[in-house]
């Protein structure tokens, strides 16, 4: 039982990642993560609607018909994500005039269908919430490292203005890695975007060939 | 019957579908209702707020309530008053430029005697890193027109530098604060058309 957890676990943060793995979710991917908070805020939003459409899909599914379910969950998705957006709009406004724009690109995400197709609508309740909160997660991660990665090479900074974000207590967060840095836009415009994550993504293939290969040693020589 | 078996009955699929739309409906709507007053009210929250960042000093009217519409050269404009005792001291209103991509919509307070307050930049597309420096945050360009009037400088000389006004434009963005210093001269000469009914002066005090 703990093996399926510790499965589901790792499937979502790397071993079949959002980003790094399904290639899923590029289209929110590449238009906010000019800066590390900014892919910190669309991440934890996601992963929010992830864990909430995961665990109503997999409550309803022995009442779905395979021919409708398409319809059926797009619409489940859809509602959800406007009940997020109507309600940080009226309860949490200073957080959503950060997160507005990035709320209603959930409803693009395809990961979201993608997660209640392929594993909500398949697994127990308590599978599926575990399942929908490590697929946020480590889409979060991924957003946050290409984020990252974008915001040192184009603006020299990492977590501006993330107690924008967060609250004032997480300004320490907010550092300049290269002073006085002239920018290099590139990385900031789409493109960089497309560098950044294919980079990333060869870097994560070098990792994964050299832990097989570690491992196919280590069986040979037992 | 059994379930598997009424899963696939097209009338099932149909009431399914039909269910479904109608709960998420009537859900929506309740939640919609639910979250409407506390919308509008961080709504005008936010837009006091960005109003007063034009409009330096005290007043004492509430200044969402005493607005009035007038017809500019881009539509109709929006305008609130902000009042003294009665009088009005200021106004603000919305003002768009077009920029290297889409419109650059900006706020202007105005005093009476037809000095720019403040300008303030509330949303753009321009290009990150060269357009955006509009923004206070980015650079203190927008704090160039505080001061300003028809006349200084001459009408003439409301231009960018470039074009031989006394306005900065920025490295590799020339555009976007033509633009926007286009869009506040606009302002201004709306202002000066429109004097009397702005100030509320024809129709006394309300």
């Amino acid at each position: 039982m703990n093996e399926k957890y510790a499965r589901i676990t790792r499937d979502g943060l790397w071993d079949n990642n959002v980003v790094f793995a399904q290639m899923l979710a590029l289209c929110p991917l590449l238009a906010v993560t000019s800066s590390a908070t900014n892919g910190l805020g669309m991440g934890l939003a996601t992963t929010a609607v992830l864990l909430l459409s995961n665990v109503i899909v997999s409550s309803v599914r022995h009442l779905i018909s395979p021919e409708v379910r398409i319809p059926v969950y797009i619409v489940l998705i859809a509602t959800l994500v406007t009940l997020v957006d109507m309600s940080l709009n009226a309860w949490a406004h200073e957080l959503y005039k950060v997160l507005g724009l990035f709320i209603a690109l959930i409803v693009v995400n395809c990961a979201i269908l993608g997660r209640a197709e392929a594993f909500a609508s398949k697994n127990s309740v308590t599978d599926a919430a575990l399942d929908g909160l490590m697929m946020g997660l480590g889409f979060t991660l991924s957003l946050v490292i290409i984020g990252g990665v974008r915001e040192i090479f184009g603006s020299g900074t990492l977590f501006a203005n993330a107690h924008l974000l967060l609250g004032p207590a997480f300004a320490f967060l907010e550092t300049t890695i290269v002073p006085e840095y002239k920018g290099f836009l590139l990385m900031i415009l789409p493109p960089g975007g497309f560098m950044a994550v294919g980079l990333l993504l060869a870097a994560k293939r070098v990792l994964d060939q050299r832990r097989t290969a570690r491992i196919a040693l280590v069986a040979q020589e037992a | 019957m059994k379930l598997e078996e009424l899963r696939t009955k097209l009338g099932y699929q149909g009431l399914l579908l039909g269910g479904a739309a109608l709960l998420t409906s009537v859900l929506l709507s309740f939640f919609s209702q639910a979250t409407e007053a506390d919308i509008k009210a961080a709504e005008a929250a936010d837009l006091k707020q960005s109003l007063s960042q034009v409009l330096p000093g005290e007043y004492d009217n509430d200044l969402l309530k005493d607005t009035v519409t007038l017809p500019g050269s881009q539509g109709e404009v929006l305008v609130y008053r902000a009042r003294r005792a009665g009088k009005v001291e200021a106004v603000v209103y919305r003002v768009t430029g077009h920029g290297y991509a889409g419109n650059i919509l900006c706020v202007m307070g105005v005093s009476r005697e037809g000095k720019i307050l403040g300008v303030r930049v509330i949303s753009h597309k321009e290009t990150p890193g060269l357009g955006d420096k509009i923004e206070p945050a980015k650079a203190d360009w927008i704090h160039s027109f505080e001061g300003k009037y028809l006349g200084d400088p001459p009408a003439d000389k409301w231009a960018v530098k470039k074009d031989g006004g006394i306005f900065d434009q920025f490295a590799g963005a020339t555009i976007t604060p033509r633009a926007v210093v286009k869009a506040v001269k606009g302002g201004l000469e709306f202002f000066d058309g429109n004097k009397a009914k702005l100030l509320d002066e024809a129709g006394g005090v309300k």
